[in-house]
């Protein structure tokens, strides 16, 4: 079916003809976007075009203003010794920051995959009808409401390897033979954030796959239950795909937010190699080792693989964001 | 074959109760259909048949066989709703084919049942498409196509045709009468509020009303016995005329009620007499409206085209062996 096919020969090609009400309305639309556009403009594009500028330079803390260009020194930057050998140096060879990024990816996978099974698991029970099934779906969104920085602490001293109720009642229940260091030791740190993380973004991620739940007319699993179709069939067959849309969304949000994660680490397990992610390192470079110009340069990184990631989820999952299926 | 036989039947949902009680028997391979205005509780009624809701109390008996506590897809059942309930994902085959894919049947034979049954809709060249790329009368049909696949013993339809444009909606209504023709070893259970869809498509017709039951009968027992003003009312088109007060004590009723086909206009010594206050013209037939005192107007159905002016007034003679007499509390004298 093509609709050109009906178009009307009086249409110059290439140019649809706009009625006035039309043309008003795309200039309206245009100056309802201006102050966002400005405010973006202003908050994240001049900070990210500094950022990326700062990083071709040999800029520092206490010299921003006469930082010389250096190109891609910070990245890469390679010197021939007398002996003939060649040592490479900058941002690209540098462990530390390729531990951060594996750090950062396997925060980011591992939280993501656990909170949508979680989250849809949850999404689920408050999609079915129950008694004080209102208050149940405000409960279940005060993980989420409570800022970060407070969790972070109030999980810190549930953590705790001396006073912590968790190690308190492993020790009781003998689950634990001795006391564990959970948020200090680098075994357990990761889980530790994994855990704190799960317990506060699941909500979010329910809420979201609720939205898309009740997109979902009811009529068809009355014609379901009339076919015979088992609730665990339905639920693969039925209500895993036509919710897919929204979970995709939900996952994309979830991602992009959980590479950039950095308050709750900063809080729960400073300075622990185990969990240093990326935007961890590029704000220690920046302004607690002076080293400005290298900070940006990960910062730019960061960005970057962010926004292919986000490319090629996009491409893979054919995510369409206006809510319909594929 | 099924004979469905409904004993007692309440459904409350919470403290309002819907279903106050219904008797009724529908007979194997029979095309039942309740009616009744918005509320009454007819799609309520299919739905505890289908076993989409839980009776209340009384007893729901298929065949000889209690069912009241058998999951819907153990009695043999198949629905068509009023939205079509297509499974948006799926491919029109797979529509039709998903429940029986699940009984594990063979796979050619699934093929041929889906064939036969898009075959008798036609819409076999519709298989590969999605329900969005098709319009709202082969989307019925596909819901339609995915009943018949399932082979049922009782076909339920709850409002087939309210979403669809009044054309399709008169197409629809004869495939479903065509379809009734074809299966009759199926029994057929049809909601509507439409008494059309009603008188057209039922052997019989159960008019409900406030969750009990009206009358039950064939259509043409409900068009001329009817048990009830309400019932009288509400099936037949124009409406039936209800004249009260001195009108009607001459004929020994406190209401006479007479359909508008049923009414003679002449010229002068009418029984009544009123004055036009608007004509209808439609064609084959036409409406004429006269006000003479009661509370809604008189419609007087003609044949062909009116002559009538607004203003002028006429007499009119009710058809003596076609006049239902009611009392005060609405039942007919009879």
């Amino acid at each position: 079916m093509t609709t050109e096919a009906i178009a009307p020969p009086v249409v110059v090609p290439g140019r649809a003809i706009k009625s006035e009400l039309m043309r008003q309305r795309a200039r309206a639309a245009r100056w309802f976007l201006v102050p966002m556009m400005i405010a973006l403009a202003v908050v994240a594009g001049w900070p990210l075009l500094r950022s990326i500028w700062f990083s071709f330079t040999d800029a520092s803390l206490t010299n921003l203003v006469g930082a010389n260009f250096v190109g891609f020194n910070n990245y890469l930057r390679w010197t021939t010794l007398a002996s003939g050998r060649t040592v490479f140096q900058g941002l690209l060879v540098d462990p530390a920051w390729w531990n951060a990024v594996w750090n950062t990816l396997r925060f980011a996978v591992t939280s993501v995959f656990f909170e949508a099974l979680f989250g849809m698991a949850v999404a689920l029970v408050l999609n079915a009808e129950f008694k004080g099934r209102g208050i149940v779906r405000a409960a279940i969104l005060i993980p989420w409401a409570i800022p970060t920085v407070v969790s972070a602490k109030m999980w810190s001293w549930m953590l705790n390897d001396q006073f912590g109720i968790l190690n308190d009642l492993g020790m009781r229940l003998g689950l634990l033979s001795q006391k564990v260091a959970w948020t200090a030791s680098p075994e357990t740190a990761m889980t530790a954030v994994l855990v704190v993380d799960i317990w506060k973004t699941t909500p979010f991620m329910a809420l979201l796959i609720l939205a898309g739940l009740q997109m979902i007319p009811k009529d068809i699993y009355e014609a379901a239950e009339i076919d015979g179709v088992h609730p665990v069939k339905q639920f693969f067959k039925i209500t895993l795909p036509l919710v897919r849309p929204a979970l995709m969304v939900a996952i994309i949000f979830r991602l992009l937010d959980a590479m950039r994660i950095f308050d709750l680490i900063y809080v729960l397990t400073p300075n622990s190699v185990a969990t240093k992610t990326m935007s961890v390192l590029a704000r220690e470079n920046l302004f607690d080792f002076d080293k400005f110009a290298y900070g940006s340069a990960q910062a730019t990184l960061l960005f970057l693989i962010i926004a292919g990631m986000t490319i090629l989820y996009i491409w893979l999952g054919k995510v369409r964001f206006d809510g319909g299926d594929r | 074959m099924a004979n469905i036989q409904l004993k007692n039947l309440r459904k409350s949902f919470g403290v309002v109760e819907v279903i106050k009680g219904v008797d009724l028997d529908i007979r194997s391979g029979e095309f039942m259909v309740f009616v009744g205005p918005s509320g009454c509780g007819k799609s309520t009624l299919l739905r505890l048949i289908a076993g989409l809701e839980d009776i209340t109390s009384g007893e729901l008996v298929f065949d000889g066989v209690l069912v009241n506590g058998l999951a819907p897809s153990k009695r043999g059942i198949a629905m068509v709703f009023q939205s079509y309930a297509l499974y948006p994902h799926m491919t029109v085959y797979d529509n039709m084919a998903f429940g029986l894919t699940l009984e594990k049947g063979n796979k050619d034979d699934i093929r041929k049942r889906v064939e036969r049954a898009a075959d008798m809709l036609q819409i076999r060249q519709y298989l590969d498409r999605l329900p969005k790329q098709l319009s709202g009368g082969q989307r019925q049909r596909v819901a339609i196509g995915r009943a018949i696949v399932r082979d049922p013993k009782v076909f339920l339809f709850d409002e087939p045709l309210s979403n669809l444009d009044a054309a399709l909606r008169v197409a629809t209504r004869i495939e479903i009468a065509k379809l009734h023709e074809s299966m009759h070893n199926v029994t057929m259970v049809y909601v509507t509020h439409d008494q059309v869809e009603a008188m057209t498509l039922a052997d019989r017709i159960c008019v409900l009303r406030d969750g009990i039951i009206e009358q039950v009968g064939t259509p043409m027992e409900l068009y001329e016995r009817p048990d009830s003003m309400f019932v009288a009312g509400f099936i037949g088109s124009p409406k039936m005329n209800f004249i009260g007060g001195s009108h009607a004590e001459p004929f020994g009723a406190s209401t006479v009620g007479i359909r508008g086909e049923h009414l003679v206009i002449k010229p002068s010594d009418g029984v009544w007499s009123g004055q036009v206050i608007h004509t209808e013209n439609l064609g084959a037939d036409s409406y004429v409206y006269l006000e003479m005192g009661t509370e809604e107007p008189v419609v007087v159905r003609l044949d062909g085209k009116s002559e009538y002016r607004s203003g002028e007034t006429v007499h009119i003679s009710p058809m003596e062996d076609k006049i239902h007499r009611f009392d005060a509390a609405g039942r007919p004298i009879r």
